[in-house]
């Protein structure tokens, strides 16, 4: 019953969305205040019929109702219940379940606090975002229901995939899709942008709508930015490798809209303050959110092979092909039809920080360029009967780290260089001795590293220097005297936060590159494995059940310089469903350190395969990550951004006097 | 503003994010197709070629009896691995019904890892187009013949070699294109 | 040339030249870490190419474990195993761990060079999913059945 229920919410949701699309857009058109009107009873309604839907899925998962082919397809009777709930999402149709309610939530938060926009503008928007769901539920119903019956029920279900067992990848997709979806609120905005009339044109309205997105849009960065640092963290400590990036097709799926939803964060901040890049925001918009969906393609189709890809299906593929191409292709259109003639807002000088910015818009989107260029090669070659071609990760990040070198020697420079016109001499005055203390701190990083003297150089002096140039902006405007105001707003703690969390992210990044060891070794129970300053011992391993696995529990003795420092426990995990097995690896967990060891197989006369890492300060890389999320939320409070309805009642910024009515 | 020679020159630009996007499309479509066209699921087992595995097992409908892998041998049998638990086994299955009735090639079940009970309802709620239904609850008898899980079907020759493996289920397409053709050629041997 | 054009010239020369510069960049990294897939019997018959063949150039060799080859020597982490792609056989040595979810008669994929004969791995990777084979070793089978006939077989002496 429940999940009939189910799939009436989902069809209804549907016919909703369609309404909120197509009468709103229609009705900004043409000024008909009562069609517009439909757009946010409609987003809330969305929410209401979707969250239902998923709400019956979730207790169907929950009750262990095998009736139902996705449940029993993700889950069996011995899946403990924590996990009952995230089984909802652990494949495909879940999982779009979840992104069908992750955008009905944006869209109905945007209705709920829409109140200060003009009425064709929040019709247009919400029509936007009602089609792009129309979009998804039309996918889901037609291609991938999750509640498709199976009678009679299966006695017994198959099993959450045991890698999806665990309490990080549980928060990963809800994390990352919050970040996805996001976007498609700037690319709504975009869109709203291109098809409106005179109302649309003067830069006022420009700037006041970009104020109201910017939030949005930092939000959904900052989500991005908290799901792939999750999706990395789970990555090293369940894999077993050690590895907190591979470059694989599923990671470059949700890395290249970040890159360039940072290059439109900014660019929208040049827009809103000096009403230039108008047409790099909207082209950043539109590209941000159309990676968004590229990725939701890529992992779902088949059509690239990847180590973590959904069960893929080319049917599957081209539907979501076909709707790629209608949003993305539809809003590239109206991009050439519409866009606004580049000599748009203030002049400004080479030596200015729009200049500086224009290099961050420029550098970023090359590095998505790149990145999309590997992760399609493969493609590319197949499709030309070229051969069979996988890109190999030193590509991705030979080239990355080439292009974001200037990116990261240009960060200090950009805060403190003046709008329009500044002079580089009044600049390099500030900042100078920082480089110094950065050049002086790489040389002695490159002559104390045990190894990788180059890498370790390079984290540390480039930390150095963004994170003390920083710190200097933040000084230069804290202290009295001299103009500045004696505080920082939070749009400014946002950005300061930001980029010191990209200076930490150096250290972790190069650090653990430079400095990691690892070994690979047979061992038997009491001999002794040195690396580095710690020794291993591996005492025994013995048999240990779980609720639904069995484990081979290695204990493992570290020492450090010969005293006892802690004992780890390494599991290797048999489930009983299905017959995967997995590795459990045990970390020391430490600030400047992690200690790694793994589990292998046995390998006959008493002996085991063990694996041990030493990885110096891989958690400042999540840290400096969680930092840049910290910076995308900080930004969004700023109260600078609420539009409130005073300054929309202005006479050449609002549309039809009706907006002040609709509820 | 801008003198007027700049103007063409700007409209070709804008079009230009288009033409990428296009490009791509172009190639993701490409892929698509390609990844259509493979049939992915037909897995070229190191089996093919080579006898049957033998076995003796117990029959799903009378309890006690056994039946060996040479009561079977003489003609062509399709051997079909499935279980209650099973999602895609329901959908194959209205296909091999229909091919059961065309009574080409005897249609024997291979019930894996499942519970008698279970095994039997399952059958009455679709119907049963097995002449025979073997039983391994166990799975190990599965492993000779290199089944990983359900479904996967064979075909084997009246000789007992395996000629036809297929992973997943025997949808019509995989009827028409794959299955038929092994059964007409076998046909045309006797 | 009045400055505004001039200074518009400059920018795009610039633009032109570091997109330049990016594409030889681009095409010089891809080059040197492109990584072929090929299968035993591409290798042996020679198809791969002599660089391949000779031990030159690294690769990877993907294709399914066949039934009761892996061995390991006790006690040890070296192991060897046998690659079979349905036509052809080829033997593989490796040192290390092997992935959790390798298995005789399933899919793998191995990077590295032959050495006189065999082919030694250094990386062995087996997919994390449960979809059989990994789509480029299956189209790469199914091409050599199809070539081979082994599925269509009329007289059973595929093999």
């Amino acid at each position: 019953m429940l999940p009939e229920l189910g799939q009436l919410a989902l069809v209804l949701a549907l016919l909703v969305a369609a309404l909120q699309s197509a009468l709103p857009l229609a009705g900004a058109q043409r000024g008909v205040a009562a069609w517009m009107a439909v757009a946010r009873p409609a987003a809330h309604a969305q929410l209401l019929l979707v969250g239902v839907a998923f709400a019956a899925l979730t207790a169907a998962f929950v009750s262990q109702d095998f009736s139902v082919a996705y449940v029993a397809q993700n889950s069996n009777s011995l899946l403990p219940l924590g996990y009952r709930f995230t089984a909802v999402w652990g494949s495909h149709e879940g999982s779009l379940l979840l992104w069908a309610l992750v955008l009905s939530l944006w869209t109905s938060a945007v209705a709920a606090f829409s109140r200060g926009l003009p009425g064709p503008v929040m019709a247009r928007v919400l029509g936007v975002m009602g089609l792009v769901a129309v979009g998804f539920l039309a996918f889901l119903i037609f291609t991938s229901n999750p509640f498709e019956r199976l009678l009679p029920a299966a006695a017994e279900g198959r099993d959450l995939n045991p890698l999806l067992q665990d309490p990080g990848m549980i928060i990963h997709p809800p994390m990352l899709y919050f970040g996805y979806v996001g976007f498609v609120v700037p690319f709504a905005f975009a869109i709203a942008a291109m098809l409106g009339g005179p109302e649309v044109r003067g830069e006022g309205e420009w700037r006041q709508w970009l104020r109201w997105t910017r939030p949005w849009t930092n939000v959904a960065w900052a989500f991005l930015t908290f799901g792939i640092a999750l999706g990395s963290w789970w990555a090293y400590y369940e894999l077993g490798w050690g590895g907190w990036w591979f470059w694989d097709p599923v990671e470059n799926a949700s890395f290249m809209p970040w890159l360039v939803g940072a290059a439109l964060i900014h660019s929208q901040a040049v827009t809103e303050k000096r009403g230039a890049f108008r047409g790099w925001t909207l082209l950043l918009a539109i590209a941000t959110f159309s990676l968004s969906l590229l990725g939701t393609f890529l992992v779902r189709s088949g059509v690239l092979t990847s180590v973590h890809a959904f069960a893929a299906d080319p049917s599957r593929g081209m539907f979501i092909l076909v709707f790629l191409g209608i949003v993305v292709g539809g809003s590239l259109v109206l991009y050439a039809m519409r866009a606004p003639d580049p000599d748009d807002g203030k002049p400004f000088a080479p030596a200015s920080r729009e200049t500086l910015l224009l290099l961050n818009n420029l550098l970023l989107s090359t590095a998505c360029a790149m990145v999309l260029l590997g992760t399609l090669y493969p493609l590319l070659a197949d499709a030309l009967e070229l051969g069979k071609i996988s890109v190999g990760p030193p590509y991705f990040s030979l080239l990355f780290i080439i292009l974001m070198a200037p990116l990261v020697a240009l960060v200090p420079f950009g805060p403190l260089f003046r709008w329009q016109r500044d002079q580089p001499s009044r600049v390099v005055a500030m900042l100078w001795p920082w480089l110094v203390l950065a050049v002086v701190a790489g040389a002695i990083a490159f002559f104390l590293a045990p190894q990788g003297p180059w890498k370790v150089a390079a984290g540390v002096a480039g930390a150095v220097w963004v994170g003390f140039g920083t710190l200097r902006f933040a000084w230069s405007r804290l202290r009295p005297g001299n103009g500045s105001r004696g505080r920082l707003t939070p749009e400014m703690w946002g950005m300061v936060l930001a980029h010191v969390g990209l200076a930490v992210f150096l250290v972790g990044a190069l650090l653990v590159e430079g400095m990691q060891v690892q070994r690979e070794v047979a061992v038997r129970p009491g001999e002794l494995v040195d690396l580095g300053d710690y020794e291993f011992r591996l005492v025994a391993v013995e048999r240990h059940p779980g609720p639904n696995y069995v484990a081979d529990r290695g204990t493992v003795e570290v020492l450090r310089n010969g005293t006892p420092y802690t004992t780890l426990h390494p599991e290797k995990r048999a489930y009983a469903s299905g017959g995967q097995v997995m590795t459990e690896a045990a970390i020391d967990k430490g600030v400047t350190r992690d200690l790694f060891v793994a589990l292998g197989e046995p390998l006959g006369d008493d002996a085991w395969a063990l694996r041990m890492q030493i990885k110096p300060f891989v958690r400042w890389i999540w840290a400096g990550a969680l930092l840049m999320m910290l910076g995308g939320f900080v930004t969004a409070a700023d109260r600078r951004f609420r539009v409130s309805r005073r300054l929309s009642s202005r006479p050449d910024a609002s549309g039809p006097e009706v907006t002040e009515s609709t509820p | 503003m801008s003198p007027p020679a700049a103007t063409p020159r700007r409209s070709a630009v804008r079009w230009l994010p288009l033409a990428a996007f296009a490009a791509l499309a172009a190639l993701l479509f490409a892929g698509v197709m390609l990844s259509r066209n493979q049939d992915r699921e037909a897995l070229p087992s190191p089996l093919i070629g080579k006898p049957a595995p033998e076995f003796e097992l117990p029959v799903l409908h009378e309890p006690g009896r056994l039946v060996s892998s040479q009561e079977l041998a003489g003609a062509p049998y399709l051997l079909n691995v499935w279980g209650s638990w099973c999602p895609e086994c329901r959908i194959e299955h209205p296909v091999l019904t229909r091919f059961a009735e065309t009574k080409r090639m005897r249609v024997i079940g291979y019930n894996l890892k499942d519970e008698h009970a279970d095994a039997l309802r399952w059958l009455e709620q679709f119907g049963n187009p097995y002449w025979l239904v073997l039983t391994d609850y166990s799975g190990d008898k599965a492993i000779d013949w290199g089944i990983y899980g359900a479904p996967e079907t064979f075909i084997v020759d009246g000789d007992g070699i395996i000629r036809w493996k297929h992973v997943g289920p025997v949808t019509e397409e995989v009827m028409q294109r794959d299955l038929l053709p092994v059964v007409a050629r076998l046909e045309a041997e006797r | 040339m009045n400055p505004t054009r001039r200074r518009r010239l400059v920018w795009v020369l610039a633009l032109v030249a570091a997109a330049a510069v990016a594409a030889a960049l681009v095409i010089a990294a891809l080059e040197r870490n492109l990584a072929y897939l090929y299968t035993p019997n591409e290798v042996i018959s020679g198809e791969a190419g002599p660089e391949v063949a000779s031990g030159e150039a690294r690769f990877r060799l993907g294709g399914m474990v066949a039934e009761g080859s892996v061995s390991r020597e006790e006690g040890s982490l070296e192991s060897t195993f046998v690659v079979t792609d349905g036509d052809a056989r080829m033997e593989v040595s490796y040192t290390g761990i092997l992935p959790d979810l390798f298995r005789e008669n399933q899919a793998v994929v191995a990077t590295g060079r032959m050495q006189g004969g065999r082919f030694v791995a250094e990386e062995v990777l087996a997919k994390h999913d449960e979809t059989y084979m990994p789509k480029e070793v299956a189209d790469k089978m199914g091409e050599a059945h199809a070539r081979h006939g082994v599925a269509d077989d009329a007289s059973g002496t595929g093999q």
